[in-house]
């Protein structure tokens, strides 16, 4: 009957499951929202659409590109040795917490033998027969009566003593399960920080590949919630497994040992009860996993619904969205119905199971009581015994969820910290050491398992030279880009920087000297300053702002309400595609990179301010070497050195005038982006309608 | 492990990184428990549901009581079939009997205040969830612009879950409060000094838990700040992966993250030593209560002036009285959220309605596909017009594109075609009839827009082409998306028509996305179409296909193109010119060329689209227009 009074750690956690929910959701939809490139699109859907956005329990450690260990850990078993493993780090605080669980294992059975002591006192007094019969109250009798003297009242005595022994086994409880549940937690928020650092260590360090292959939004969950399920497995399974253990062992003994019958009596609620806790708890797990689906599509309704509404007034289409609306949400609603019916019917039969061993208990014990086979205080003590017992035997249901979510949960999160990055340094790798920033491809192919996205890439970008690619959507040219700075290694050929083959330097000396102009770019929720200065956290403000100008962004910081410290991103103003592509040019200039690389990162700014950009550009890629990825021919006709990529393949090279007199795919491409203006006015030279 | 050459690297100034700030909106409101306004509203929604709800209550009200009553029935069976000297068997059979009535009473009562409460609640959440929603279906755009989407997504979930929350609360509080003027009317009633004395540990744990209750929540939201501020740094990371490698930001990430998690591993601690802190004091109060009813309980059994089936019940009434305490104070929490929420809720269902079909409205079958703009003035904001006395008219069948710098008014004359928005003066006409004066679910039939961002919904490539058409069959579809030349990369995709979207379409690339809004216009088959073409630059190849589709797309139909490209612009039958809110010039390419007005300007400028002419030059050619014309 006693159902509770030690809940308020329970308040906390719910509170934060609650959360956890709502940080799935809001990451969930938060990570949908990015496109990747077109490069990274084309792998993931030529290889087989590796994750989806839905699938629950997706093979990450498996994605495309990554060599993975054989994992420990893949049983459950595994599993939970690793992360006993972690827990036993904290010597300390398992050693307290360990004793807690005996100490209040201790006190917590103290308290029913002490009930009923009393009432046998009590009682025993009442007929004027004195025969107590617990050892621990007979000797404290004793002494007490030896403290108080012959005179006093050996019965009042007795009760005072109880009385005092059972506050002192109540305040003794409470202190060693606030001591055993505080090491639990203390070991599990430990455990969970350090799982924290070692992902997001390893996210930092796997490779594009294993990125491109896998869902953004996966990998953010992976890393809250499934940190999360360790967490709690560390809380609520691994200690409190033990406790269990020693409270229901020990009361059954007592139990059992006071009394084989009515103990196996008081005992009928417990396996029921532990099998009803479990099996509703592992109900109510699975359901709550297809809730969180229907509900993120219910989400997605009308998230879609509210940022699509031109669409839908356009089409006068309110009854549909209504239609859609109504088909989604019945459907959350059919599964929370469920989950409360699991709920409602499980609580008040775990509740009548309890009550029916009680009244069984009342009715042998109470003849034994009259046959004079047993005192009231002892039926009282059965009774007490069982209240103890009942919150524990409960409790089981939310251990084995426990173990249930710390091995699906650890598993996945294990997986993901075993892989090896594809990329990394070789051992012994040495610091880039550039003479000129000469940058060469050697006949580099590239793709996976067979098949090549690149076939016999050969090239040369000298200082001061620039290189343009250009070619049909797909044809490989952003993975030309992905190369230099070694997100991805070729499978033939190499590449070297002054000499020196990209694969025998660090990584970082590398990526310090070049610098790649994303197509898609990437705000942290940050101050533009901030934004500008992510390469170098420590730059000088007035480098900062001369990218900025020269990215020809700097007048329109300015008029921003708080200039250089305005918040962009996700919280902050949003900037429209050409402003963030201008930005993640001062980003990238900034850093001065002996080599840079524009990934098709000019196509939302317009011909005019690029020309800008690159006029104020000149002084700086004087004597560096550039490469520049552009639809727009008016971006690249200049370079020194044109390539016409087609399916991974360069069918021309040569500069703009070379390429036009060879009349073949590049002129055709000239021909198409000029002709509207050339219709008219004929003597226009200019391409792509710059004049 | 970074961790070792990360302290080489940190230097005496802190990285201009981004530390993030918490978020806001989760901070918990500390306000009202009560608003008769919030609560009288949301009877309503309730009161469809009354009849099970007093089911509801008066479960919660059988089930407390009877849970009361369970040690009473003990009591009787210790002091009446257990009695010292006179045991009595039948009694002992009665009295157990009786406790199985009142199992099974309680038994009955706790399913059905679990099942109808829950189910109740969600039934709710559901309804007011569609009234705010539906309602929004019929707000004008006028209150979309100026709402955030996030916020009104805010409103419907969190806010009307925390309203959910509330009638659970609710009715459990009052089994809360029943259950312990129950317990403590027993107790008194089975003896009164023995009850006060117990009950004298009460208040104290009401004050104690009074003042346990803001620090401990204000460590736990501080705990679940720091949480989603890990989150969040991680979620950044991740999506920003290509920044962090590509410059090397690694060691300083992983420091700033560092600061983060520890920040949260100390919140977090914190937290927990709150949560703890309450079981010793719960359990030496309890301890206390018990030693009273030992102490006092047993002289009074012993005086003979109460019996030990009294005690027995006392120790079992003890254990249960802290219960309802506890959730008490922690509903005055979940009050507070729901008047909060609520009052969000209802802020939403009482905005006004401002374009409502008029009462006689007509049901447009069939139009000519004319429009006329008679002396239209319309803005946003009071005193600040957008658009100043326009007049035109577009014939049926004919192509005319609106072209003129930013601000100047294109958008919204497009939209007023729609009637997005009600106008201040004159009147927009379409097939001859005024658009206040039809429903707005026929003219929604024959005006189709094509906006600039193509819009998808996460739903297969067929369902979004039929979206404006749920009667649309294959063979339409199929024939919309050939007329428009998206076909064959459609059935290059896996599932072809079957193939899922990702959110916004975003698995297609831009030029793809907007083929298939090109098709759904199609299958749409409006008789007049309004168009806002793109202005991102799309690879050549893609381009070439749009301007192609564009034209089967204009077949036949009224078009009015919000103009970019030059080709769709010489395209057009007549091109009206706008500026600052006002027609300035009108005619075909030729015309307006030999004009020598401001389109000639910007056209000799010789830029593929108006919208490359940068703002200065724009700002001259106007000037230089005014120059000519005064």
């Amino acid at each position: 009957m006693n159902e509770g009074g030690r809940n308020s750690l329970t308040e906390f956690s719910a509170i934060h499951e609650s959360v956890l929910t709502l940080a799935e959701n809001r990451y969930a939809i938060h990570a949908h929202g990015r496109h990747e490139c077109a490069m990274l699109t084309r792998c993931r859907n030529e290889h087989g659409g590796i994750v989806t956005a839905t699938s629950q329990a997706a093979p990450i450690g498996t994605a495309a590109g990554t060599s993975s260990r054989p994992v420990e850990g893949s049983s459950s078993v595994g599993v939970f040795m690793r992360i006993t493993r972690m827990a036993l780090k904290y010597r300390w605080r398992l050693f307290f917490g360990l004793t807690a669980i005996f100490l209040a294992s201790g006190f917590q059975l103290a308290i029913p033998i002490l009930i009923g002591s009393a009432v046998d006192a009590a009682r025993s007094l009442d007929s004027n027969n004195v025969e107590i019969a617990n050892g621990v109250v007979t000797s404290a009798v004793g002494e007490a009566t030896d403290i108080f003297g012959e005179g006093s009242d050996p019965a009042k005595t007795a009760l005072i003593i109880i009385a005092v022994l059972l506050f002192i086994a109540s305040v003794g409880r409470g202190l060693s399960a606030m001591i055993q549940n505080y090491m639990g937690e203390s070991i599990g928020q430990n455990i969970g920080y350090e799982l924290r650092m070692l992902y997001y260590e390893k996210l930092q360090r796997l490779s594009f590949s294993y990125h491109a292959g896998v869902h953004t939004g996966d990998l953010i969950t992976r890393g809250i919630i499934d940190v999360e399920g360790v967490r709690m497995f560390v809380q609520t399974a691994l200690l409190r497994t033990v406790f269990l253990v020693v409270l229901i062992g020990t009361g059954m003994y007592l139990m059992l040992g006071e009394d084989l019958i009515l103990g196996l009596i008081s005992l009928s609620f417990v396996p029921f009860v532990a099998w009803r806790a479990t099996a509703a708890r592992l109900k109510l797990r699975s359901n709550w996993y297809q809730l969180q689906e229907r509900l993120s599509a219910l989400t997605k309704v009308m998230d879609e619904n509210l940022g699509g509404i031109r669409v839908v007034r356009t089409f006068a289409s309110q009854d549909h969205e209504m239609k859609k609306f109504d088909k989604a949400s019945n459907e959350t609603l059919a599964l929370a119905n469920v989950q409360v019916g699991i709920r409602a019917s499980n609580i008040s039969l775990m509740g009548v199971a309890f009550m029916l061993a009680m009244a069984a208990v009342l009715w042998v014990g109470g003849l034994k009581v009259i046959d004079s086979e047993m005192t009231p205080g002892e039926l009282t003590q059965f009774l007490a015994f069982m209240s103890i017992l009942l919150q524990p035997v409960r409790q089981i249901g939310m251990m084995i969820n426990g173990y249930a979510r710390g091995s699906a949960t650890g598993g996945r999160l294990f997986s993901v910290l075993d892989l090896d990055p594809e990329i990394q340094d070789k051992p012994g790798a040495k610091d880039l050491e550039i003479t000129e920033g000469t940058l060469e491809f050697h006949n580099v192919s590239f793709g996976y398992e067979g098949e090549h996205t690149l076939e016999g890439i050969s090239f040369k970008a000298k200082p001061g030279h620039t290189v343009g690619l250009v070619g049909p959507p797909g044809s490989g040219k952003s993975t030309i880009a992905h190369l230099v700075p070694r997100f991805y290694d070729p499978i033939e050929g190499y590449i070297t920087i002054d000499g020196q083959d990209l694969r025998d330097i660090t990584l970082d000396s590398l990526r310090k000297i070049v610098g790649v102009v994303e197509q898609d770019t990437f705000l942290f929720t940050a101050s533009v300053e901030h934004n500008v200065a992510y390469g170098d956290p420590w730059a000088p403000d007035d480098r900062i702002e001369l990218a900025s100008k020269y990215a020809q962004l700097g007048d329109y910081i300015e008029r921003l309400p708080g200039g250089y410290d305005t918040m962009v991103g996700e919280r902050g103003v949003s900037l429209s595609g050409g402003q963030r592509q201008r930005l993640s040019i001062a980003r990238s200039i900034m850093l001065k990179p002996q080599l840079i690389v524009f990934d098709d990162s000019t196509a939302a700014i317009d011909a005019a301010t690029e020309q800008r950009i690159r006029a104020a550009l000149t002084d700086l890629t004087k004597d560096r070497a550039t490469i520049i990825i552009s639809h727009r021919l008016s971006s690249l006709m200049h370079a020194d050195e044109i390539l016409f990529i087609e399916q991974g393949k360069i069918v021309e090279r040569g500069t703009h005038e070379e390429l036009l007199t060879l009349g073949g795919h590049y002129n055709d491409l000239y021909e198409l982006q000029i002709r509207p203006t050339e219709i008219e006015s004929s003597s226009d030279v200019g391409g792509g309608g710059l004049s | 492990m970074a961790t070792k050459t990360t302290h080489e690297r940190s230097h005496e100034i802190p990285p201009k990184a981004s530390i993030r700030l918490g978020p806001t909106q989760d901070e918990e409101v500390f306000g009202d428990a009560f608003s008769g306004q919030v609560v009288g509203r949301f009877i309503k929604y309730v009161a469809q549901y009354k009849v099970l709800l007093w089911v509801a209550i008066t479960a919660v009200l059988v089930f407390t009581i009877s849970s009361i009553a369970i040690p009473l029935i003990v009591r009787n069976v210790y002091d009446d079939a257990l009695k010292l000297g006179s045991p009595d068997r039948s009694k002992l059979a009665t009295m157990v009997i009786i406790f199985l009535v009142a199992v099974g009473f309680n038994f009955a009562a706790n399913y059905l205040q679990e099942l109808i409460v829950g189910r109740v609640a969600e039934r709710i959440l559901i309804d007011m969830r569609r009234a705010m929603y539906s309602h929004i279906q019929r707000l004008s755009l006028s209150f979309m612009d100026k709402t955030e989407i996030g916020k009104l997504m805010a409103r419907l979930q969190g806010d009307v879950a925390a309203l959910q929350e509330f009638l659970q609360t609710a009715v459990f509080a009052i089994g809360d409060l029943v259950l312990l003027v129950g317990i403590i009317g027993a107790m008194v009633w089975m003896d009164w000094r023995l009850g006060l004395m117990t009950l004298a540990v009460v208040p104290a744990l009401f004050v104690i838990r009074i003042i346990w209750l803001p620090y401990a929540r204000r460590s736990f939201l501080r705990a679940r700040v720091t949480s989603s501020i890990v989150s969040g740094a991680l979620a950044e990371n991740i999506n920003g992966i290509r920044a962090v490698q590509g410059m090397s930001r690694e060691y300083v990430n992983y420091d700033l993250f560092d600061i983060r998690a520890s920040d949260n591993l100390k919140a977090a601690t914190r937290a927990s030593k709150f949560g703890v802190m309450m079981l010793p004091i719960v359990d030496t109060l309890t301890g206390a209560a018990m030693a009273i009813i030992v102490i006092m309980g047993g002289f009074f059994v012993l005086g003979g002036s109460i019996e030990i089936g009294v005690m027995v019940a006392f120790v079992l009434f003890v254990q249960r009285f802290f219960d309802p305490i506890r959730s008490l104070t922690m509903h005055y929490n979940v009050l507070q959220r729901a008047m909060a929420s609520g009052e969000r809720i209802f802020e939403v269902i009482d905005v006004p309605v401002d374009i409502v079909d008029k009462p006689n409205a007509l049901d447009l079958d069939e139009i000519d596909g004319s429009i006329k703009f008679e002396d239209v003035t319309f803005g946003y904001f009071p005193n600040q017009p957008i658009l100043k006395n326009i007049n035109f008219e577009v014939k049926p069948g004919e192509t005319v594109a609106l072209v003129g710098p930013t601000g100047s008014g294109k958008t919204s004359t497009t939209a007023l075609v729609h009637r997005f928005y009600d106008i201040w003066e004159g009147s927009v006409k379409v097939g001859g009839h005024d658009i206040r004066d039809v429903t707005q679910d026929s003219l929604g039939k024959h005006v189709s827009m094509v906006l600039q961002e193509p819009f998808l919904f996460s739903e297969t490539i067929f369902e979004n082409i039929r979206y404006a058409k749920d009667e649309a069959t294959r063979e339409d579809v199929v024939a919309a998306a050939q007329a428009v030349g998206a076909h064959e990369f459609i059935m290059k995709l896996p599932d072809g028509y079957e193939t899922e979207l990702e959110q916004r379409g975003g698995n297609l690339s831009l030029g793809q996305r907007q083929l298939i809004s090109f098709a759904r216009a199609i299958v749409a088959d409006a008789k007049i179409l309004v168009l806002d073409e793109a202005t991102a630059s799309i690879d050549s190849y893609t381009e070439m296909l749009i301007q192609q589709a564009l034209q089967r797309l204009m077949e036949g139909r009224t078009g009015m193109v919000i103009a970019h490209r030059l080709a769709t612009i010489r395209g057009a039958d007549r091109i009206i010119v706008l500026q600052d809110g006002e027609i300035i010039e009108q005619g075909n390419h030729d015309e307006l060329m030999a004009l020598g007005g401001l389109y000639s300007r910007l056209y000799s400028m010789n830029y593929a689209s108006f919208d490359d002419i940068p703002d200065e030059l724009i700002a001259q050619a106007t000037k230089a227009t005014e120059g000519t014309s005064t």
